[in-house]
Order: structure tokens, then sequence, then C-alpha cells
């Protein structure tokens, strides 16, 4: 069949997808290459394929086995804040991990608020690092995640089906079994799968809340085969370790969790006239009021003990803020520069393979990549001086199948929308692209923008790889901070970096849609 | 003159053959079962679709090599007339080059008037009623002064009364500029108050045009399945 005329070529995408494909690609091969030929495993080595695997589970099941109780209560309780408190869900997406694990320590910490209380009635101080605390950080941020899966498939039985259900007196169990058992059983393996392959790949939380024999992951892993032993063989053989479970991690998820997207829950409230009775109810409001309890308090946490030492910060924290802003500023330009042109070749619906090139960040992590990348470069310059390009590039790689998400549906709406009188105007091309695509997509690219930012300022991955001592990003300076246990600068630096994240997404978000017509 | 000349234009699954002259300057409605490739007949004229195989020529020119943009061809959506997002000189001006300055053109502020619009050259298309929409994209299609005019049905959405103003609109300004047109139609009234000939396009074939008066006397056995 001869193609319709398109406004705008699919080949800047194209080619856009083929350089994603060649980096993510090329760094893995060189990572595949460099293991067979001189990686040896370490004795500790099995022992993190192990922990990664069953503190990925241990989270997975958690999360989501507390998120199917909690979106209940929120799918058939409508009260005042419940609008707030599911786009509150949405939240820990652009949390900088760094941040909450800092409040999670101040809660849940051996000097923090809860072993304060602990020892306040006679009883020893929680701990809050080894498997426990990366599993407790893990469902901080994967519950919520979760929360939206499951509200999502509980918004997505009709109406009728409920109201039918209260005309045939189904209630209790009658409910669950005929209603809400199936729609589980399709929701939740997808979101089991999503927040597996999240927690298999997850390198921060372990690097500041696992270590030591018990408690490494295989990122964890490779970093310190990096920095500590610099044996780039057996740092290469683990990524290819990791390369296939996330791999296959990934792959299930996409297959399990089709359709499910990435949590967008409604704020809307089914009407439900089951489950009146006050027990139930009690039940619900519990659940609601906990989960809510176990999001804000550690941020609250944060704020609380960031907030005095904010004045005082040491002048390396406001250069670190300086770098971040700049690594947040050029991942941003890059994601933007690379997913415009994408998502308009697959706004044409005859570029599957732009697609599956987007996706390649999900699959592969930015350890194994930044690990590829060393390999690479070093032959030819100082890796270490590129420690911020390469951040910024692989922050790129890694925020790209989300704005690619955000991007493609909104070009394919404006291509079908006004291609046919952008072609009959001669607004074809970068014209098209500037007249049209651009200003029509401003909500679009304004939230993938705020999205991308948010990520990258708050990324502690690759970074850590690959900074002298004389560089750090924000992120990375927190962490720091908090190794040195300068804990009021460590909760300073944190607030700083939560207010820059959530700063930077708003006003991309907020710009995207200022004066934005319908 | 129009000439369409052993035409097969395919979209999807579906087969349209049209082998067929419209002389220059002439009205002609296009009718027939929705479905039944109006549409399509005037995409292809317009460059969206390429025909599969035969070709499409005006005054002696074969269309084939042109782009939609660069054929004497305008046409009218049945919806996105506008780009919602640029202001009203700002969409006709895009009618006589690809580029926002062409709005401050003295031919943009002029056909705005000539269409009734004066002075409202600034205003965005959502702070417009549906008539001034429409008027709009009219403004636009009178500086384009492209030889051919399509009409995709693009006044379906107003009120019967507003919609015969606009087509009486169009054909005045189309005679201004001797303008061939071909409109497609749901509506047998409007074809025969405005049309001089009709297509008929129906079961995968457009039809040879027929004067209007003598087509509605003897219609032909699918357009009497079509009128009921």
């Amino acid at each position: 069949m001869a193609a319709r005329a398109q406004p705008i070529s699919p080949w800047p995408g194209v080619a856009a997808a083929a350089l994603v494909a060649m980096v993510i690609l090329g760094t893995l091969a060189t990572v595949a290459m460099r293991a067979e030929s001189s990686g040896r495993f370490a004795p500790g080595d099995f022992a993190a394929i192990r922990f990664t695997l069953v503190q990925a589970v241990l989270s997975a099941v958690l999360s989501v086995g507390l998120a199917v109780p909690v979106a209940r209560a929120l799918a058939r309780r409508r009260f005042r804040g419940r609008t707030a408190l599911v786009a509150l869900l949405g939240a820990p997406f652009i949390l900088p991990v760094i941040v909450a694990v800092l409040g999670l320590v101040t809660v849940f910490g051996r000097g923090g608020w809860l072993s304060g209380a602990l020892g306040a009635v006679g009883l020893p101080p929680l701990s809050i690092y080894g498997l426990h605390g990366v599993v407790l950080a893990h469902v901080f941020f994967n519950l919520p995640l979760a929360t939206r899966l499951v509200l999502q498939g509980w918004q997505e039985v009709p109406d009728e089906r409920f109201r039918l259900a209260a005309q045939l007196r189904v209630e209790g169990w009658a409910m669950w079994r005929l209603i809400e058992w199936p729609m589980l059983m399709r929701v939740v393996p997808g979101a089991l799968a999503v927040v597996f392959a999240l927690c298999l790949t997850s390198f921060a939380v372990v690097l500041t809340l696992g270590g030591g024999p018990r408690a490494t992951t295989i990122e964890l892993a490779i970093y310190q085969a990096f920095r500590f032993d610099f044996d780039l063989g057996r740092a290469a053989l683990l990524s290819g370790v990791q390369l296939v479970l996330t791999v296959a991690a990934a792959t299930a998820a996409l297959i399990a969790g089709s359709g499910a997207g990435f949590g967008a829950g409604q704020g809307r409230a089914v009407r439900r006239w089951d489950a009146r009775g006050r027990m139930v109810r009690a039940l619900d409001g519990a659940w609601i009021v906990l989960a809510a309890l176990f999001l804000c308090v550690p941020l609250m946490a944060i704020v609380l003990a960031g907030a005095p030492g904010f004045v005082s910060m040491p002048a390396q924290v406001w250069d670190a803020a300086l770098v971040s802003i700049g690594v947040a500023v050029a991942s941003t330009c890059l994601v933007l520069a690379l997913a415009v042109p994408m998502a308009a070749a697959v706004a044409q619906g005859r570029f599957g393979v732009v697609e599956v090139s987007g996706l390649l960040g999900l699959a592969a992590s930015p350890l194994v990549i930044g690990t590829g990348l060393f390999i690479l470069v070093r032959p030819v310059v100082d890796p270490f001086a590129l420690a911020l390009p390469v951040t910024a590039l692989v922050n790129a790689l890694m925020a790209l199948p989300f704005a690619l998400r955000i991007l493609g549906p909104g070009a394919r709406d404006v291509v079908a929308a006004h291609g046919r009188l952008a072609l009959g105007l001669r607004v074809t091309g970068w014209r098209f692209l500037l007249l049209v695509l651009v200003p029509r997509m401003r909500a679009q690219i304004g939230f993938a923008a705020g999205l991308t930012a948010a990520l990258s300022m708050g990324d502690l991955g690759v970074i850590a790889l690959f900074a002298d001592p004389e560089t750090a990003t924000l992120p990375l300076q927190v962490y720091r901070l908090m190794g040195a246990y300068r804990m009021d600068h460590a909760a300073a630096a944190a607030l700083l970096l939560l207010v820059l994240s959530l700063a930077a997404f708003w006003s991309l978000d907020r710009g995207g849609r200022w004066h934005a017509e319908a | 003159m129009l000439k369409l000349e052993n035409c097969v234009i395919r979209v999807g699954t579906f087969e349209l053959g049209a082998d067929l002259t419209v002389a220059a300057g002439r009205r002609v409605a296009v009718i027939g079962p929705s479905g039944g490739g109006k549409t399509t007949l005037l995409e292809a004229v317009a460059g969206f679709i390429p025909p599969q195989s035969g070709r499409i020529i005006w005054n002696g020119r074969d269309l084939g090599p042109l782009g939609p943009g660069e054929r004497p061809v305008a046409m009218l959506f049945q919806e996105g007339n506008l780009f919602p997002h640029l202001s009203a000189a700002q969409n006709v001006g895009l009618g006589l080059a690809p580029r926002l300055k062409s709005a401050r053109d003295p031919q943009v502020e002029k056909a705005l008037a000539r269409v009734g619009l004066d002075g409202l050259g600034g205003r965005k298309p959502s702070e417009m009623s549906g008539g001034q929409r429409a008027r709009v994209a009219l403004a636009r299609v009178l500086v384009q002064r492209c030889d051919v005019l399509l009409l995709d049905e693009p006044f379906a959405a107003l009120g019967p009364a507003l919609r015969a103003e606009m087509l009486d609109m169009v054909m005045e300004l189309a005679s201004e500029t001797d303008a061939t047109v071909l409109m497609v139609s749901h509506d047998p009234k409007d074809a025969e108050r405005i049309a001089q000939e009709v297509i008929v396009v129906a079961e995968g074939r457009a039809a040879q045009p027929v004067e209007t008066g003598a087509l509605f006397a003897d219609p032909p056995e699918v357009l009497r399945r079509y009128l009921g």
C-alpha cells in the first residue's frame, strides 16, 4: 500500500533511536566481551546474586501485598483529601532516593524517632541497615506505585458491575469472589513484575542501607569491584549477570503489565453500595491513615531535620547543587532532543523499532552502562574527567522510556489532527516541528522535561562510579556527608535536593501548561 | 480541466476506482453513502493519498509528483481547519507562505474583512464562534488562490441557516476567483441548490459527473437506494 503523505519525516527519530540503541547495546557488548575475556567471580558474588533476588522478591511481595488493602480502601471510600493523597502516591517517582533514605533513617534508624520512643520504654533501638532496611526503603518507594497500579484495576471495573452487584445484594465474600479476585488476578502479576524489576536495579538504596557480606546486591558488587578492587573484568562479569536478570525481569514486567501503564491512577471514586459495616469502614480508614503516615512522616522528618542546618551548609554543598542543576539541564535537553523526533516517528505508526529502542533503557542498569562506557572511553581519555557528561548521558537514557511514553500518544494525536492541514499549507519538516508539533505538545513536553530533570537531579548511580573526590552532584554529596556521620549537614543538603527536584519538576510541568490552549 | 485517469486509490483494504473529468470552473457536488469513498476521492486529488495506479491531471499537468502543498488545490476538512494555538491572522497568513510572519501581510487583513471578520485577526480559534472559525478558514482559502477547492463537509457542525450562508459565501468567492469546486454533501438539497454537476461515489466507484437537474430527475439505482 502506498503510504499516506506525512508532514514530518520519521528519519530523524529513527536516527535518534539508532543512536540510543547503539550506545546501550554498544556498552553492553563491551561489557560482555570484557567479562568473557578476563572475568572471575569472587567468593561473595554468589551471595550477592542470591541477596539481589531475595530482596527483590520480598520487596515486591510486601509492596504489592500491602498495596491491595490500601488500594481497596481508596477505591471504595470517598473523603476530603482523597484526590491529594492519590496524587501524592505519584510523588515517590520524582523523589530523590537518597532523600527518602535519609528520611527513613531519621525515623527508623538507630538514633531515630522510633528508637527514641522504644528507648523511653526500655526497649533496644532499631537498626535500619541490612536486608530489612533495604526492603523497608523499597516498600517506601514501591508501595505507592503498586497502590496506583492496583487502584487502576479497581477503577477499570465498570460501574454497571457494582450497580448490578448492589441489586443482587452481592457483598463481602461474594463480592470478593465475583469481582475483586478476578480483577486482582489480572492486575497483581503485572504490579509484582514491575516492582521486582525496579528493585533488581535499585542501587542507591543498597549503597546506603545495604553493604557488607550479607547485604550486597549485584549492582553494589559491580560498584565495589570497580571502585575498591578496580577489577574491570569482574565488574563486567557481574554486569553480564545483572543484564540477564534485568532483561528477563523487564520483559516479564512488560508482558505481565501490558496495558497497566506506569500507574496513572485516576482520582475518581467509584460509587459503591457494599462494605458499609462499621468494622470494614474503620479497617479501610486505618489502612489509608497508615499508608499516608508511612509516606509522609519520613518526608516531614527530612524537612524538620534539614531546616535548622539549611543556612549553615558547607560551601561544597552549594557547589554540588550547581553541578546537579547543570547535569539535570543537560539530561533534560538531551532527552527532549531524542524523544521529540522519536515521538514524531512513532506517531506515523510504522516504526515500532523506535519504540523498542526507547524501552531499552528499562532493561539496562545504569551501572552496567556506566561500566561499559568506562571501558570504552578509557583508552582515549581519562574516564574520571568525563564523570559529569557520562552521568548526564546515562540519566537521559534512563529517563527516555518514560519521556517517550508521555510524548508518543500526544504526537500521534497532533499528527492525526493537524497533519493534513499542515501538509496542504506546506508547513512540513522542521516548520511542522516548530509551528505545530512543539506548541501543540507543550503540556506533555513540559511534563516529560520535568520528570527527566527531577530524575536526573536526584540520581545517585553512575556518578558514584565515576566521580573523583573533587567532583560531586548533590545526591553524592549527601551520601558523602552521611558517610562522614555529619547527619545535620546531610539532612540540610537532602532538604535542598528535595526542594530542587520538586522545583525542577513543578516549574517545567507548570511552564508547559501555562497559557496552553485547549 | 481536472482529470482522473483510471485511478485506483487504496486505503487499507478499501479500494476506490475513479475515471472522470471535471471541466474548469464547475461547481460539483460529491454525494453517496457514507464509507463510500467521498473523502478518499478528495484526499487523492489533494495529494494526501497517492493513487495505487492511474494519474490525476490538472490542465494537462500530472499532479502525481507534487506534494499536497505544491498542488493548485486547497481542501477544507470536516474539522481541524485551523491551528488552535495560532491567531486568526496567523492561520490565514499560513495560506500565503508557511511562516508566521505572513500574518502581517496586508492581504490577510483584506481577506478577513472580505469574510466579515474585520479587526478580529488577533483572536484565537477558541475565542470565536463556530461560524467565525469557518470564516477564518474561508479567508485562508481566499489568500491561497488555488484553482481547485475541495470541501469535505466543513460546515457540517453548523446549523442549517449558517451552513447555507457559508456555502453561498464559498460559491461567491469561488466564482470571483474562477475556482473549480468539489463539494462533498450529505444533503441532496445542498447539491441541487449549489452544484451544477454531481459525482456519485458508491460501491467503490466514483462516477463521471452528471448535470444536477438531469441526475435528480432520473437517479441511477445506487443513488435511488441512498436517497431512499
